[in-house]
């Protein structure tokens, strides 16, 4: 009895140790970040400056936060006809056969790309590609950016609503038939309905895996550090200019740094519980 | 038959509109897919030359040999030994971190369901799971960097991989343990066995198959991060096995390489390889799992 | 061999040689028969004599997997099933499934109109409301929900949610409702009320009726189909098969010596 006891102790603190680490994490974030919020105030979170010149030090979260949204909804809205064809395809149309299958390993091995490759691969193939077919400039920006990371995320939007979809009772499609619908017509008025919140739930998280990218954003996006222009402007997001300025950053840089990698943490965070919630409220 | 076609039809257009979609469905699925063909392709033809013996053993040349190399039109020396070195030092270190955490959260949830401070764990650390790599690196630079080794090291690296797999490993094992049947627990316990023995003799045995399936893919997931080492490890130009001091690792390398036109030429066979290792844990964890549905 | 006793004068629907097979296994084999307009006319027998496969031949739902393949003919009214859009064959054949299936996204009153919904006709709010009520009155539901008409219905009992499975089918006025053992999943009061009603919906049409409860064929049924392994057996004036049937197999059903 009491070398079970012991375990069962062993066990407990082991999982403490979990809650430990987000709370640490969040505890050193905040206090790294405090000597800039000190300095710039709540305005640190609009202030569009960034400007590092020794003296003059004046930073703000803005434009990342900007660069950010921009490149995540972007990406989400790219990837969305993509991915719902594809959960269509495999979850609804071939579900269950070989091609179903072989596709849906290909999507799966998007989700084991690093990163890198897909930077290099979007700088070196897909940016040359974009100039050619008419893109000013040298083909960096929030939409290059947004279009390499509607790619990235598109495993993860594709396979939870593939799940989704594939789950709707086969009963209710054969009742849809029996009056005569086409098959279309089943898919808009009795699959997709009754998959809603599980698709709804599928892109949240991958808009979740957007917000955090670091490497392929910042080979893609232009590394400027002002408010974007324009969809097709460059800028930065929160995971890039941490990436691009940490080198030999310190003092007030280095706080604001952190304090945009707090902002960030919350973010997705906040969009993580959020998504989970709604698979939650489905079940 | 009845007057039931006295509505106006619109069959033919429904099948129409029913015929087009399904092309759509199908083109727009075949576009989906055909990063990974040109990705995979591209990497192959321009990296396959540069992969030799020497590629594996060699450290990465400096610029300068790099620069005559090029000029000469020959083909740039060295390899990535450092690198490969460094990935293995710190996934080591990761993994050793990881995964007895993991499991043991692991197994803590599984044994307790539906409480409260396991359903808390749960949750954290799923959401701990959607941190950005970067952000890891941000933390482990302040904990590990700042206040254990006094600079860029091997150990930061390996801690900030090691908070990315630990939620994968807790998940997977929490989910493989809820598949073996209670039977097979109560059936031990029945005997007399105390707890931790059911565990390490019955429970984990009969769920190998799927603990080494979550650790795989944890795996093959940190191998290709960049953004925490470029906070942590910081990279080096020689093989280093002192924890505590930086180390390099191949996407650092990559990384590394991008931002030099000397080097540009090693990216290709350094991406070749690293994709080459991750898909191939990536088909083999799923191999493993296959078998055991 | 089938033995048909029943000679059907201008039948509603009619069977030649019917045969449907899953993967090359024969799971209906060489059906022939004629069905009367506004009967009820029971499909039973032991499980796996393959009752409902051929039911849900007649409105073709078989299309929807690959794997099934059917031979001969099938004819409502004279006019060849198959070769038909299945899409406006099935505006004439309503089916009713085993279990309640009301669509849970919509309300009671879109569940009833859904077949227009979903094959896209046109129709005033005067004339949908008309078909509702209808509908609703014919399987004495209205009365029940017409202060509910928006709700969804997951709220209603099983026997309420099959009824309304029923009124869905009535919508169109098709000419044969199909059923698949549609009282199995209901208690005795429910399925006591949709026998009733099965009985008055006769007048307007014409209902085929799989179910695996002899008792049942034998309380509402005009004419009754005996299926044993995938042969049609025995059919006639259900009456005359109780109790007299022609085929040995019929009468060891019926005494229950088998499923």
């Amino acid at each position: 009895m009491n070398s079970d006891k012991i375990t069962k102790t062993v066990l407990f603190s082991v999982s403490i140790l979990i809650l430990m680490l987000a709370a640490g994490m969040l505890y050193s974030l905040v206090g790294g970040a405090i000597p800039a919020f000190k300095e710039f105030g709540l305005k640190f979170i609009f202030s569009g400056e960034w400007n590092p010149t020794e003296g003059e030090e004046k930073y703000g979260a803005l434009p990342f936060i900007v660069g950010t949204l921009m490149t995540s909804f972007g990406a989400l809205i790219l990837c969305l006809p993509l991915s719902f064809s594809t959960s269509l395809f495999l979850g609804e149309y071939f579900r269950g056969t070989r091609v179903a299958r072989i596709l849906g390993l290909l999507v799966d091995l998007l989700a084991g790309i690093p990163s890198i490759v897909y930077g290099l691969w979007g700088f070196y193939v897909l940016r040359p590609a974009l100039i050619e077919i008419g893109f000013g400039g040298r083909g960096f920006g929030i939409f290059t950016a947004a279009l390499i990371l509607a790619v990235m995320i598109i495993p993860y939007a594709t396979s939870l609503s593939n799940e989704i979809i594939s789950m709707v009772p086969n009963d209710l499609k054969e009742a849809a038939y029996s009056l005569g619908a086409t098959r279309l017509e089943v898919i808009t008025s009795v699959t997709i309905p009754n998959a809603r919140s599980g698709i709804v739930a599928g892109y949240i998280l991958a808009f979740g895996r957007a917000l955090g990218e670091t490497m392929a954003v910042t080979m893609l996006i232009g590394n400027t550090n002002q408010i974007p222009t324009s969809f097709f402007g460059t800028g930065n997001t929160m995971a890039s200019v941490i990436a691009n300025q940490f080198g030999e950053a310190d003092g007030l840089k280095l706080s604001s740094l952190i304090a945009i990698g707090l902002l960030l943490f919350l973010i997705t965070g906040i969009i993580n519980a959020a998504g989970k919630l709604i698979i939650k409220k489905m079940n | 038959m009845k007057s039931t076609f006295a509505w106006k039809d619109h069959t033919s257009r429904r099948l129409l509109k029913d015929k087009a979609v399904l092309v759509g469905v199908v083109v727009l699925s075949l576009i989906t897919i055909s990063p990974i063909v040109l990705i995979i392709s591209k990497l192959v033809a321009e990296g396959y030359q540069q992969i030799s013996l020497d590629f594996l053993i060699k450290n990465t040349p400096d610029t300068f040999e790099a620069m005559t190399a090029v000029a000469n039109g020959e083909k740039i020396p060295g390899g990535i030994a450092n690198g490969i070195v460094g990935t293995l030092l710190m996934v080591t270190l990761a993994s050793a971190i990881a995964i007895p955490i993991g499991v043991l959260t692991g197994i803590y949830l599984y044994e307790n369901q539906g409480k409260f401070m396991a359903n808390l764990t749960r949750n954290i650390s799923d959401i701990l799971q959607g941190v950005p790599s970067i952000v890891l690196g941000l933390i482990s630079y302040l904990w590990v960097v700042k206040h254990i080794t006094n600079g860029f090291s091997a150990l930061a690296g390996s801690v900030s991989l090691a908070i990315m797999m630990l939620p994968m490993i807790v998940r997977s094992t929490e989910e493989t343990l809820k598949m073996i049947p209670q039977t097979l627990k109560e059936a031990a316990l029945a005997l007399g066995v105390p707890y931790h023995k059911v565990i390490l003799k019955v429970l984990v045995p009969t769920g190998f198959s799927g603990l080494s399936t979550g650790i795989l893919l944890g795996i093959s997931r940190i191998l290709g991060e960049t953004a925490p080492l470029l906070l942590t490890a910081l990279g080096s130009s020689i093989i280093n096995l002192d924890i505590t001091q930086p180390t390099s690792a191949v996407p650092l390398l990559i990384w590394e390489f991008y931002n030099d036109p000397n080097m540009i030429g090693l990216i290709w066979s350094s991406s070749l390889l690293l994709m080459a290792i991750v898909l191939i844990l990536n088909i083999v964890s799923k191999q493993i799992a296959g078998k055991r549905n | 061999m089938t033995n048909t006793i029943a000679e059907v004068k201008k039948p509603i629907l009619s069977l030649k040689d019917l045969s449907i097979a899953y993967d090359k296994n024969y799971a209906v084999k060489n059906v022939s028969v004629e069905i009367k307009k506004n009967t009820v006319t029971a499909i039973m027998g032991p499980s796996g004599c393959g009752k409902s496969t051929l039911l849900r031949a007649l409105n073709r739902m078989h299309e929807l997997y690959e794997n099934i393949s059917t031979e001969g003919e099938a004819f409502l009214n004279g006019n060849n099933i198959y070769d038909m859009s299945p899409i406006k064959l099935r505006r004439h054949m309503g089916m009713v499934f085993q279990r309640p299936n009301p669509f849970p996204t919509m309300s009671i009153y879109d569940n009833v109109i859904a077949g227009y919904k979903l094959n896209g006709i046109r129709t005033k709010k005067k004339e949908r409301d008309e078909i509702v009520e209808r509908s609703l009155r014919d399987v004495a539901l209205w009365d029940e929900v017409k202060d509910s008409l928006f709700k969804k219905g997951t709220f209603l009992s099983g026997g309420q949610q099959q009824r309304l499975c029923i009124a869905r089918a009535l919508a169109f006025s098709p000419e044969v409702i199909l059923m698949d053992e549609p009282t199995s999943a209901l208690d005795p009061v429910a399925t006591s009320k949709v026998e009733d009603l099965l009985v008055k919906l006769k007048e307007n049409y014409t209902i085929v009726l799989v179910t695996h409860n002899m008792s049942q064929a034998a309380r509402i049924s005009d004419y009754s189909l005996f299926m044993y392994l995938g042969e049609l057996v025995e059919y006639g004036k259900t009456k005359n098969m109780f109790t007299n049937p022609i085929d040995p197999r019929t009468e060891e059903y019926l005494t229950g010596k088998f499923g």
